[in-house]
């Protein structure tokens, strides 16, 4: 059993020593998935303190078998954000939603100085091919369908799989 | 099984970003499980994932936040559930009063319902009750006025015999040919007998039948119209056997009276 499995278990128990060890994991990268559908600092906040109080609360739910941990929040992220989204308050106050992509937010986050692989990171995104932007922004940022994705980027349904595998493969080379 | 092109064919990187099906993922997850080299495939790609989506955040967020609103101190779990509880039972609590209040409120419906009805009926028996003194106080004022009428000629009949305690008036109008005839002082015909009425002239003696009274026994004032178109010169009550006679039975003579002729 991985250390991570234990920390889960723990969490499932509501240990909340678990769930802030979990949370110092995963926060930042779920409040980036939030911030990149939502734009808006103030909502993807309270957006994500929803998910996490969300996955606490259904912590009993998860089971190992369905998934990665930080898949199963990042589902419950990606729903609450694109249902934020839809909600009429929402459009009323977001006419022109940004359509730039998480790229743009990288190459534009000035807080990233801080942070350990930033400069990999903005390094990675700044040579990052179209085809491998909307791969990454589509089946892992907004959570399309590998279908959805294949139609917009017009290519089959086969190539999406080993696409994105090597999109993610320039990745892992820059920060790991 | 080809560990090396099963990663390669970009599974996993689907597996982390939540794009398989129920039944892939189960199938990932058992290979994770007998292959480590799957699974660090899986935490390297979930952290490469992770690191990018947090350059992508504006700001890091406290979880101090979080914890006060997920209020992790003991005491306060412990009365969550108690509050919940609470809210259940007065909901039940107040389910059951409502449901009992709903039976009261419809047996009371009912009751009044059957009170209305009563009443209803109360008053159409009260209301024919009036209509039947009104008839009756009509029928009285009508007989008044024809005993009352000018030219009406009075006639007591009196006891004959051994009915001595028997009495009778006749009211007679010449004009319209009627007389009323007042037989309160007769006791009820006995059964299969029946009283005859007779108009008598004296010399000689001449009775003529003005019919039988069948429904004396069951009229109410006893006071009975008869047409007698006879120049009559007394009246007599006899007690014959149903469907009268042809002459009266003297014997069972129980009131004569004379008319007064003179004015």
């Amino acid at each position: 059993m991985t250390d991570l499995d234990t920390l889960v278990k723990q969490f499932q128990q509501k240990d909340i020593n678990a769930f802030e060890k979990l949370y110092a994991m995963y926060s930042n990268s779920i409040h980036g998935v939030v911030y990149n559908i939502v734009r808006d600092s103030a909502i993807s906040d309270e957006l994500m303190q929803d998910v996490f109080i969300k996955a606490w609360n259904n912590a009993e739910s998860y089971s190992s078998s369905k998934g990665r941990f930080f898949t199963w929040i990042l589902n419950i992220a990606r729903n609450a954000a694109i249902d934020k989204t839809r909600s009429k308050t929402f459009k009323q106050t977001k006419q022109n939603l940004n359509t730039d992509f998480f790229v743009d937010i990288i190459a534009s986050n000035d807080n990233l100085e801080s942070k350990t692989d930033a400069i990999g990171i903005k390094k990675y995104v700044t040579q990052l091919g179209e085809k491998c932007k909307t791969l990454i922004e589509f089946l892992y940022f907004k959570g399309f369908t590998q279908k959805e994705t294949a139609e917009t980027l017009e290519i089959p349904i086969g190539t999406v799989k080993t696409r994105n595998r090597s999109c993610i493969q320039k990745l892992r080379d820059m920060v790991l | 099984m080809d560990i090396k092109a099963y990663i390669e064919s970009g599974i996993l990187e689907l597996y982390v970003a939540g794009q398989l099906s129920e039944q892939e993922n189960q199938e990932v997850y058992e290979l994770t499980q007998k292959h480590p080299e799957i699974l660090q495939e899986v935490i390297a790609i979930e952290t490469a994932l992770t690191q990018l989506s947090a350059s992508a955040s504006p700001h890091a967020t406290d979880f101090n936040t979080i914890k006060n609103k997920i209020s992790s101190n003991p005491d306060v779990i412990e009365l969550k559930p108690k509050t919940t509880h609470w809210v259940a039972y007065t909901g039940w609590a107040a389910s059951v009063l409502l449901a009992l209040g709903l039976l009261w409120t419809l047996n009371t419906k009912n009751t009044l319902e059957e009170d209305i009805q009563t009443v209803t009926l109360e008053k159409q028996v009260l209301e024919t009750q009036i209509e039947d003194a009104r008839n009756n106080l009509a029928n009285t004022k009508d007989l008044l006025n024809a005993i009352r009428a000018k030219g009406i000629l009075a006639v007591p009949l009196d006891g004959q015999g051994n009915f001595d305690a028997s009495y009778a008036k006749v009211y007679w109008n010449k004009g319209n040919n009627t007389i009323y005839l007042d037989a309160q002082g007769l006791p009820d015909a006995p059964k299969g007998k029946v009283w005859q009425v007779w108009s008598l002239t004296l010399n000689p003696l001449t009775p003529t039948s003005l019919g039988t009274i069948d429904n004396f026994n069951t009229d109410d004032n006893k006071i009975f119209a008869i047409v007698n178109e006879n120049e009559s010169q007394a009246f007599g009550i006899t007690l014959e056997p149903e469907g009268g006679s042809k002459t009266p039975t003297m014997e069972q003579l129980y009131t004569l009276g004379v008319v007064n002729t003179a004015p």
